[in-house]
């Protein structure tokens, strides 16, 4: 009774151990030959945007893909072609803005949201999800309205001033930070007599300002990516257009070779991946938070 | 009689903490304020405001007039363009959410058996998520470009005759389902992060129960990750919902035309209607066409699906409700 109670697991284990040490060796050839596979999909795109940029014009028309001359130049074309620089400065005009009303507007209400106790909180909180999720399309008409009736149609102060009135998403991710802060800090401070405005001041922004900078970046990085907003907008006043609708049309209104279209296209991407590839931690961990955690 | 009674009780409690709840309770709303405001003038009006132009015809230029249920008939019945939109949208939801969420949840089950090189390697999965749309579609239009992009080069060596992707109706909806999963990096981070939280005991318990790996991915992994996964897809659907800028600088790059400008409307949705999203419809109707009224009933359909969808997410992800709790 006892002894084959033993020896039962013992004879599963040889064999399991067998099958494991077999599988371990195809799980290892299948898994890095589809993670080389995978990261040749994941970057490739990169790369041949990237040699199409310093191709000829009459070479990226053609099936050969290793640039025959390396035009340098071409980047340097990408701001002759068409006002880019205009455009940057009207991107640079809204997220920068936006960024900073954002902050100015949003940090209060996720405070409220997070560390102030007060009755029917958590019912509140859900109208500020439900605004986060609703797509914006759903609001649009009479938004365009309201803003045609002030004569702002035509510039980027529509999608800039609701900033200064909290933004739903910044909101909800600045709330899910300050809830990790432990209790027992802001307690010292109201115990050594701060009130509210100076417990936020002194103890959470210092304490919060990994998460701020997180933040920060995503509403920075949103309105550099809007494309929906400024079309809606600034569609008819080329001057106000953002880098995203003049990319966008960077062929069919400036009537651009590909070569330069993908120098321009490559430009518009490396902020972003820049200040992914420094401020790493922060980006994931944001993402992270944006999910449930189970 | 009762009413001084409740009275009473409330004069009891001593004006020194009545005058402490006082001030509490303006310390809230203080710190409250922007977002309050916002919520009414950027919601709370406008979502009132479309209910209210969905019974009207309005072109911006002459006043608003009652209408009643036309634009809501208009919609259902003479429309034809709206069914086309919405089939669009209805693909898309079906078919590239789904895709999508599997391939990031085989990235992220691929990175959590990686013994080493799992920051490099989530970084490589994550960039591309990172492009800006508009910059990543243009790229996937150019790469896949019948003629001469590189897609095809690729497919051509391994003797397969590539479609037209962007330039083919047909094909119009898989390319941008590409481009979706090119950008699956967000989505695997959740999942990562996720599937990081299950417990290592659970393992052990199915390793000694003799669970090979399928067991123990079904039996253990997707039971514990699925509530993250649920709010991956509700989410993945409404963010579908709006669907617009990938579509609509798909269509303007590969049909070589501008799409932006009023002119530009007519673009959208190239080649032939297959990349017409609803989202992209309404914009077109709205804003290419001045049919602010009918936009509004547009508008309010999606309203009701989305409000739908979010109340489902919010009833199966209690997690984003509470957080921690109740630190004060």
């Amino acid at each position: 009774m006892t002894a084959t109670a033993v020896k039962a697991p013992t004879s599963a284990r040889v064999r399991s151990s067998r099958n494991a040490r077999r599988e371990s060796f195809l799980f290892w050839v299948a898994r890095y030959s589809l993670l080389i596979a995978l990261g040749v999909m994941f970057l490739g795109p990169l790369l041949f945007v990237f040699l199409t940029s310093v191709m000829s014009g009459q070479q990226a028309l053609t099936t050969d893909y290793w640039p025959n001359s390396w035009n340098w130049d071409n980047y340097a074309k990408v701001f002759t072609e068409a006002p880019m620089v205009r455009h940057l400065g009207n991107t640079m005009l809204y997220a920068g803005l936006a960024t900073v009303f954002m902050l100015i507007s949003s940090i209060g209400p996720a405070y409220a949201f997070s560390r102030l106790r007060w009755r029917g909180r958590n019912k509140v909180f859900v109208l500020v999800l439900v605004t986060m999720m609703l797509p914006p399309q759903v609001t649009v008409v009479p938004m365009y309205i309201l803003w045609t009736d002030w004569g702002l149609t035509g510039s980027l102060w529509p999608l800039i001033i609701p900033n200064l009135f909290g933004d739903a998403f910044s909101i909800f991710l600045l709330r899910q930070f300050l809830l990790t802060i432990p209790k027992e800090y802001t307690d010292a401070a109201k115990v050594d007599g701060c009130n509210e405005f100076q417990v936020l001041w002194k103890v959470i922004l210092p304490m919060a300002r990994p998460a701020i900078a997180a933040t920060a970046m995503f509403m920075f990085f949103y309105a550099w990516n809007d494309y929906f907003g400024p079309l809606l907008y600034t569609s008819e006043e080329r001057d106000n257009w953002p880098l995203s609708l003049a990319l966008a049309s960077f062929r069919g209104q400036y009537q651009v070779d590909w070569n330069i279209t993908m120098a321009a296209t490559l430009l518009v991407m490396m902020p972003v991946m820049v200040v992914f590839f420094f401020a790493q931690k922060a980006f994931v961990e944001g993402v992270t938070l944006t999910g449930v955690k189970g | 009689m009762t009413i001084t009674a409740t009275r009473g009780t409330r004069v009891d409690v001593p004006a020194a903490l009545r005058k402490k709840r006082r001030r509490h309770r303006l310390v809230v709303l203080a710190f409250l304020a922007p977002w309050i405001a916002g919520f009414l003038m950027f919601f709370g009006y406008p979502f009132v405001a479309t209910v209210y132009y969905s019974f009207t015809r309005y072109d911006l230029f002459t006043p608003p007039e009652f209408v009643g249920l036309l634009n809501y008939e208009f919609m259902v019945k003479d429309d034809p363009t709206v069914r086309i939109a919405v089939r669009n949208t209805l693909w898309l939801v079906a078919l590239m959410v789904p895709a999508k969420i599997l391939f990031a949840l085989g990235l992220a089950q691929i990175l959590t058996r990686l013994k080493s090189g799992v920051g490099f390697w989530r970084s490589v999965f994550y960039l591309p998520a990172l492009a800006p749309p508009v910059a990543a579609t243009i790229a996937f239009v150019f790469l896949f470009n019948p003629e001469y992009g590189v897609a095809n080069a690729v497919l051509g060596v391994f003797g397969v005759d590539g479609p037209g992707w962007f330039t083919d109706p047909d094909w119009s909806k898989p390319s941008l389902t590409l481009l979706a999963l090119w950008g699956a990096g967000d989505v695997m981070i959740i999942l990562l992060a996720a599937l990081l939280d299950v417990p290592r005991d659970l393992y052990d318990a199915a390793d000694v129960d003799g669970a090979g790996p399928t067991q123990k991915f079904r039996f253990v992994t997707l039971p514990t990750i699925s509530p993250v996964l649920g709010f991956a897809a509700i989410t993945g659907v409404i963010q579908t919902l709006q669907y617009f800028t990938q579509a609509a600088v798909a269509s303007g790059v590969a049909s070589n035309r501008a799409s932006t400008g009023k002119g530009g409307s007519d673009v959208l949705g190239f080649p032939e209607q297959s990349t017409l999203t609803y989202p992209l419809w309404l914009y077109v109707r709205g804003f290419g066409q001045n049919y602010l009224g009918y936009a509004s009933a547009l508008a309010m359909a999606l309203l009701v699906v989305a409000f739908a969808l979010t109340v489902l997410m919010l009833w199966r992800a209690p997690a984003l409700m509470g957080g921690e709790g109740e630190n004060s």
